[in-house]
């Protein structure tokens, strides 16, 4: 027998929960069209145009010396870059955190600079610094190392530019580090470097890395601040986002795209990596 | 500076604060960011005046300067405030309503900070570019927008989008919408709701959001110097003044230039340092990036 007392129709699914505030059509019809106009659409663009050469043209294209150099340079360069940035803001990170001084705060304020400097301003104030006769550049030269027109210059724009996203990442996780643990360990007996090996650098590792991996992938992308410094010689200091750059402006379109595919492959391929890591590492360091 | 201090930025005392090791790691933390950070803010102010503040002004006041100070100004204007919009429009939709599809909505409002700028102008002239996907039609209707004004806004839009939608979602998730739902209850319409409740809940940080969001979309490079084609006068903004001065070995005229840039860079940072000690608790994640 059917129950007549139940109603008949089944439980719709529902994509939005009920609410009594306006103004959801609206808003999510205007965040959706910008977005598709803005984001969707170019970047559809970026995905599909390389494929007018065919795979086997775009793999051509991305086995060009002149590609891969650029992408070992620009990959490699970055990922040393964010390295030498984790011992850097780990210790800015540290004096800001747990130490009191004055002009404190100040040199707080500052760790934003990188972000706050236009990257063409950081570059030409940069190149003008490591430069032959520049203040840094020519005390370099006196122990005979090249700093601007050469990697190792752009390594250094590198640095600059990320050191910022290690030092913030770092400081709300130390700023809520309990310093009981660390007396604990103390009190037990462990040694300075036991507590920070043991204690302060596992409970930083999460934040560190995402750290990092941001750092990474600003440097990876990373334009202003670098072409001025690099000498843009090709096969040697020539980053991926100005091969992009001289390919367009051959009307090389399918090329720059698949360069500009390409970087963005790999890089989201080297995040999802860390990604992947990092929750394992968290899971494992959880008791 | 003197400031009001707040509590959650107060040193806790640490264990590590031996005697000794204190000063070696401030030193060396001083030494890091003056060398690294501090150096090229001084090297820009340095080589601007170095031949004289009358040689500096001249730079400054030179045509295509002042045309490219302009450029810059109207870039920002039409850019922002569309951003500004959008993000709040983006932040209302994502924190006050539960839909499926949100964490992918918030991905993709983000996914412009994780490509490289070259490629945020790449993919306009992909589009639009003499050999674009609308480019032919674009030539047979008279229609520039590589290497002129819609293509640096366009440009500059997708670079400087999650800037304003960043800071508003975090604090809008915290504050939630019992206070827009009380109103409502009590008969007051969505337009008033909004103007009397949630506006000024959320003005710090939309004031944070647009304040980053304008400094960089006056100083970006990488954007816009793909789709504009460096004509001197007409489609070179202040970034883009800066480098074809640099690479005319015009070095004072360049870091002139640059120095406005600077300066702009250096107010943006005392204003949101200064939004970041007084209205901390109404700036969700304004310590993050």
């Amino acid at each position: 027998m059917i129950d007549l007392a139940r109603p008949l129709a089944l439980p719709r699914p529902r994509w939005k929960e009920p609410s009594i505030l306006p103004g959801f059509g609206v808003g999510l019809g205007l965040t959706l069209t910008y977005l598709g106009l803005i984001v969707v659409l170019p970047l559809a663009a970026l995905a599909i145009r390389p494929w007018e050469l065919g795979v086997s043209g775009v793999w051509h294209e991305l086995a060009q010396p002149r590609v891969t150099a650029a992408l070992k340079l620009s990959f490699g360069l970055s990922a040393l870059a964010a390295l030498l940035n984790a011992p850097l803001g780990l210790l800015i990170a540290w004096t800001l955190v747990r130490y009191q001084f004055p002009g404190r705060r100040i040199l707080d304020a500052l760790v934003d600079l990188p972000f706050a400097l236009p990257t063409a301003v950081a570059g030409i104030a940069l190149s003008a610094i490591y430069a032959p006769n520049g203040p840094l550049g020519s005390l370099a030269a006196k122990i005979g190392i090249k700093t601007a027109y050469s990697p190792l210059g752009i390594f250094i724009a590198l640095v600059f530019i990320g050191l910022p996203f290690v030092v913030r990442s770092l400081q709300p996780v130390m700023q809520d580090l309990d310093a009981e643990v660390e007396e604990a360990a103390q009190t037990l007996g462990a040694t300075t470097l036991q507590r920070v090996i043991r204690v302060v650098l596992p409970a930083l590792a999460p934040a560190l890395i995402s750290g990092v991996s941001l750092a990474f992938a600003r440097a990876v992308g990373e334009y202003g601040s670098v072409v001025f410094i690099a000498g843009n010689l090709p096969m040697k200091t020539e980053i991926a986002p100005l091969l992009i750059v001289i390919k367009l402006e051959q009307y090389d379109y399918a090329g720059a795209a698949a360069v500009g595919l390409a970087m963005v492959v790999i890089a989201f391929s080297i995040l999802i990596g860390i990604n992947a890591a990092q929750t394992w590492f968290a899971r494992r360091g959880r008791p | 500076m003197t400031a009001p201090a707040v509590a959650i930025r107060r040193p806790k005392p640490s264990s590590l604060r031996r005697p000794g090791i204190a000063p070696i790691l401030i030193l060396a933390s001083v030494a890091v960011m003056a060398g690294l950070v501090v150096l090229p803010l001084g090297v820009v102010f340095r080589d601007a005046f170095a031949k004289g503040v009358s040689t500096y002004l001249a730079a400054i006041k030179e045509p295509d300067a002042r045309a490219a100070i302009r450029l810059t100004l109207i870039v920002a204007a039409i850019s922002v405030p569309l951003n500004a919009l959008f993000g709040v429009a983006a932040a209302w939709s994502v924190t006050k309503f539960e839909f499926k599809g949100k964490a992918a909505l918030l991905t993709l409002i983000d996914l412009p900070f994780s490509i490289s700028p070259v490629i945020s102008g790449l993919v306009w002239v992909l589009l639009f570019g003499a050999q674009g996907w609308f480019g032919t039609w674009l030539v047979d209707h008279d229609v520039k927008i590589i290497f002129a004004l819609p293509g640096l806004v366009l440009a500059t839009i997708l670079v400087t989008l999650p800037f304003v939608a960043r800071e508003l979602i975090p604090l809008m998730q915290a504050q939630g919408s019992d206070e827009e739902a009380a109103a409502l209850t009590l008969g007051a319409s969505g337009l008033t709701t909004f103007v009397k409740i949630t506006l000024p809940n959320i003005r710090w940080a939309l004031l944070y959001g647009v304040l980053l969001c304008n400094a960089r979309a006056m100083g970006e490079f990488g954007a816009v110097s793909v789709v504009s084609g460096h004509i001197r006068g007409q489609t070179t903004t202040l970034p883009l003044h800066v480098e074809v001065l640099y690479n005319d070995y015009d070095f004072v005229g360049a870091f002139a230039a640059a120095s406005l840039l600077a300066s702009l860079g250096l107010i943006t940072l005392i204003l949101k340092t200064a939004l970041e000690w007084r209205h901390s608790g109404e700036l969700a994640a304004g310590r993050k990036h």
